[in-house]
């Protein structure tokens, strides 16, 4: 008897203390990087506690969370100067919008967030502030980058992105070194003829220049098909907004259907992955797989460069990275560049306290035009801030952010726009990278996915008029 | 949204567990709990104490009964009522944020059948029940007939098969993401190669989740039959196939009622295994209902109040499926 007491007490006093150890993780792993942002919170509003009404605060809610701790060491560097307590919020990856439209139903809101163009400025127009009169728009360089409505602008593009087909100098070189090769020179390679003919010889050779396949694999695990259902996507859209010169359609004819095909079989069939796996990979799989060296291209952004450098065992020299144009086949694109533009946008929330609302401003303004903030845009955040306040030598030092300078100032080339920021919805997206993953896998043929992708196309923006 | 599989109330697990483990006969329905009738007990005391201390009981209980509720009341109101009752309100609006909701009537309800992949979510969830349904009670009181004839290892088994019940949603789907992934590399496919795949990878793994948790409510229910019924039916000649069908099956009927009721609102309600073994799969071709309600929250701007019009749609065609389950097996149980 005594001995099933004291089993009953170990049982009942295990399950407790579980039920404790449970409490305390979740309090820590709430949001990535809680811990330090209640400390930096802790320290910021105990050093600005008797200013704090006189000159507001700010809620700052972050969309990308490779730079969560940056952002919160960069708020309290802010408190430090200006006295403004300052909070930052992290989103876990795929999840802002959610966390953003919770977190501004609370009595203390977000009073700088970010949209995502102007599909987002469409469900968030309640919450943002009219900035055309600020110090801030004033010194973008391309005011038609900001997000407007009218005459008024309501959001601001913080970061300068772009992507293209990354790839490996090094193994392009031992290709051009072989005989027979299509191409001796990087230079050689300006259009989608060149680029078919090089992949696929290199995907024949492959065994020669030691490599699994020319392409990494082309993501398509739930969630990981944003590459091809949006940036890739970009291209065709953005040859016929060019042709009707608009920036918005209700109804796509998709005229550049095949040269999307062109690229995108390329892709599929000269890979290390069988068109009919791809379902199973994702993004960092494809990014692992170039960072190892095992293919010599990946297409990706300049956003990428953080995941090729942080791979275990990786072979890639910074030196050897670099950016070749996304060619499809289009005329003229011999004096293509990269895809740059922005999808960042940052917009205070007019619905917070007047004081707030200018504290936020007062930030952004403190962190494109003081040294302390410019510091942390260019080198810590790794941001191309496309601002005229930022001299030619404050842009990042990564190599692909280089790559993305050198396309942008290469007064030859143009710049592919990001107009992606127009797609109808996330459910167009979706159904277009669905309709993507059935081609590859061969159950679907070209036709339908046009087909299915203009009908979404307008049957999206009706429904979201 | 999206529970647990397997989440019934405190009260009643522990009467299956005491029930299964000291071969007590108690009548396995929640609202009997209290009321067990127990067989060869020890002598009871004179019938006046009896009374004095029912009635002492019974004060004391409607004194305190108030103070005792309270905690739970509070919390259910504030975790269930209260959102529940805003949301059917929200889903008459359109709205951004919980705050700044504008009136629309019933036109979120009418562009819910505008939307295929409600539909599509639908079919795939009504499929996907009856499949399960079937299979989980049909192998769950397979298992439970073979685990009370009383051969070796008898708890052993039952142990084990209980166990995957408790490994959470999420963690089980994404394991059984992996596994099937693993076999399916081998034929050169993939979990999203089409929705069959997704489809019997979810039943798989629901089947595997629940079937030990639906066994242990048959064996219950099984040990519930009196011996001295078998004896008689087995003296009259009764063949072992005629005693299941004519003897056992009735008198486990209220084990039948809580098992359909269990595993039909399981499956309808299914998320957590969804999202994570298949999140919709190719496209939303295996997403169910409860997956699409969400996606559609996030799917397109404007589109918050839609969303919750369908989970309250949701909430109803659940709440009438499971009722009328509910009376019509109850119908069918045999008085003990």
């Amino acid at each position: 008897m005594k001995l099933k007491k004291l089993a009953v007490l170990t049982l009942a006093a295990a399950m407790a203390a579980g039920t404790l150890v449970g409490c305390a993780s979740n309090k820590k792993t709430e949001t990535t990087g809680a811990e330090q942002k209640t400390e930096a919170a802790e320290t910021t509003t105990a050093k600005a506690g008797d200013t704090a009404e006189a000159k507001g605060q700010i809620y700052y809610l972050n969309f990308k969370p490779e730079v969560a701790d940056i952002w919160v060491e960069l708020a309290g560097k802010y408190t430090e100067e200006t006295g403004v307590p300052m909070k930052v919020q992290t989103a876990a990856a795929g999840t802002y919008e959610q966390t953003l439209k919770s977190e501004v139903a609370k009595k203390e809101p977000p009073t700088l967030f970010q949209i995502n163009g102007p599909i987002g400025y469409k469900s968030w127009a309640k919450y943002c502030k009219d900035l055309k009169d600020s110090a801030i728009y004033s010194h973008l360089v391309d005011k038609d980058m900001a997000v407007k409505d009218g005459d008024g602008v309501y959001g601001i593009p913080y970061v300068v992105e772009g992507y293209g087909i990354i790839y490996n100098d090094a193994i392009m070189k031992k290709y051009f070194a072989l005989d027979g090769a299509k191409a001796k020179s990087m230079e050689e390679i300006n259009n989608f003829a060149s680029l078919k003919a090089v992949a696929e010889d290199m995907q024949a050779r492959k065994a020669d220049l030691g490599i699994e396949g020319v392409f990494a694999s082309t993501s398509f695990a739930p969630g990981e098909d944003w590459r091809w259902q949006t940036h890739l996507a970009n291209l065709p859209v953005y040859y016929e907004y060019k042709d009707d010169n608009v920036s918005d359609k209700d109804v796509l004819d998709f005229k550049y259907a095949d040269n999307y095909k062109n690229i995108f079989d390329l892709y599929i069939n000269n890979s290390c992955t069988d068109p009919k796996m791809v379902g199973a990979k994702t993004v960092e799989d494809s990014m692992a797989e170039f960072a190892l060296g095992k293919v010599a291209m990946v297409q990706n952004g300049n956003w990428g460069w953080g995941q090729v450098s942080g791979v275990d065992g990786n072979t890639v020299k910074e030196e050897d990275v670099k950016f070749l144009p996304i060619y499809t086949g289009v005329n003229g694109e011999e004096k293509q560049g990269l895809c740059i533009g922005t999808e960042n946008f940052f917009s205070i929330n007019s619905q917070a306290k007047e004081e707030d609302q200018q504290a936020s401003l007062d930030f952004l303004e403190w962190l494109f035009t003081s040294n302390t903030g410019k510091d942390y845009v260019t080198n810590k955040l790794g941001f191309i801030a496309p601002f005229d306040t930022f001299a030619a030598n404050e842009k990042p030092t990564d190599p692909l952010a280089k790559e993305i300078d050198r396309y942008m100032n290469n007064k030859d080339l143009y710049s592919v726009s990001w107009n992606f920021t127009s797609f109808p919805s996330q459910t167009f997206k979706d159904n277009f990278g669905a309709s993507l993953l059935e081609y590859a896998q061969g159950g679907k043929d070209w036709k339908a996915v046009v087909d299915e992708m203009k009908a979404d196309w307008a049957n999206e923006k009706a429904m979201t008029k | 949204m999206g529970e647990r599989g397997g989440d019934a109330s405190p009260i009643f697990i522990q009467e299956i567990w005491s029930a299964s483990a000291h071969d007590i006969p108690m009548h396995p329905m929640p609202d009997d709990a209290g009321h067990a009738v127990k067989r060869g007990g020890p002598c009871p005391k004179t019938m006046d104490s009896n009374k004095e201390r029912r009635t002492a009981m019974q004060k004391s209980m409607k004194r305190y009964f108030p103070i005792f509720v309270l905690p739970t009341l509070a919390a259910f109101t504030v975790a269930f009522l209260y959102p529940f009752i805003i949301g059917i309100y929200l889903s008459f609006t359109e709205f951004t944020t919980v705050k700044d909701a504008s009136w629309v009537g019933i036109s979120n309800y009418k562009k819910i059948f505008m939307d295929r992949n409600f539909i599509n979510a639908l079919i795939f969830t009504v499929k996907f029940t009856i499949v399960s349904v079937v299979s989980i009670n049909t192998l769950g009181f397979l298992l439970a007939y073979v685990l009370t004839r009383g051969i070796k290892g008898t708890n052993l088994f039952r142990t084990v098969f209980f166990m995957p019940n408790l490994i959470g949603g999420i963690v089980l789907g994404y394991v059984w993401q992996l596994l099937l992934n693993g076999i399916l590399a081998r034929f050169g496919v993939t979990l999203s190669f089409s929705a069959k795949y997704g489809f019997w990878g979810l039943v798989i793994l629901m089947n595997w989740q629940l079937i030990g948790y639906m066994m242990i409510i048959y064996i219950a229910g099984l040990q519930n039959v009196p011996g001295e019924m078998i004896e008689a039916a087995r003296i009259d000649g009764a063949t072992r196939f005629q005693i299941l069908k004519q003897i056992m099956i009735p008198m486990v009927m209220p084990s039948f009622t809580i098992c359909l009721f269990l595993t039909l609102t399981n499956s309808f309600k299914l998320f957590d295994q969804n999202l994570a073994l298949t999140a919709g799969g190719p496209g939303r071709q295996t997403s169910m209902l409860a997956l699409d309600i969400y996606s559609t929250f996030y799917g397109r701007v404007g589109w918050e109040g839609v969303g919750q019009a369908k989970a309250t749609v949701f909430f109803l065609m659940v709440a009438v499926i499971s009722l009328t389950q509910l009376t019509l097996t109850r119908r069918k149980e045999v008085e003990n």
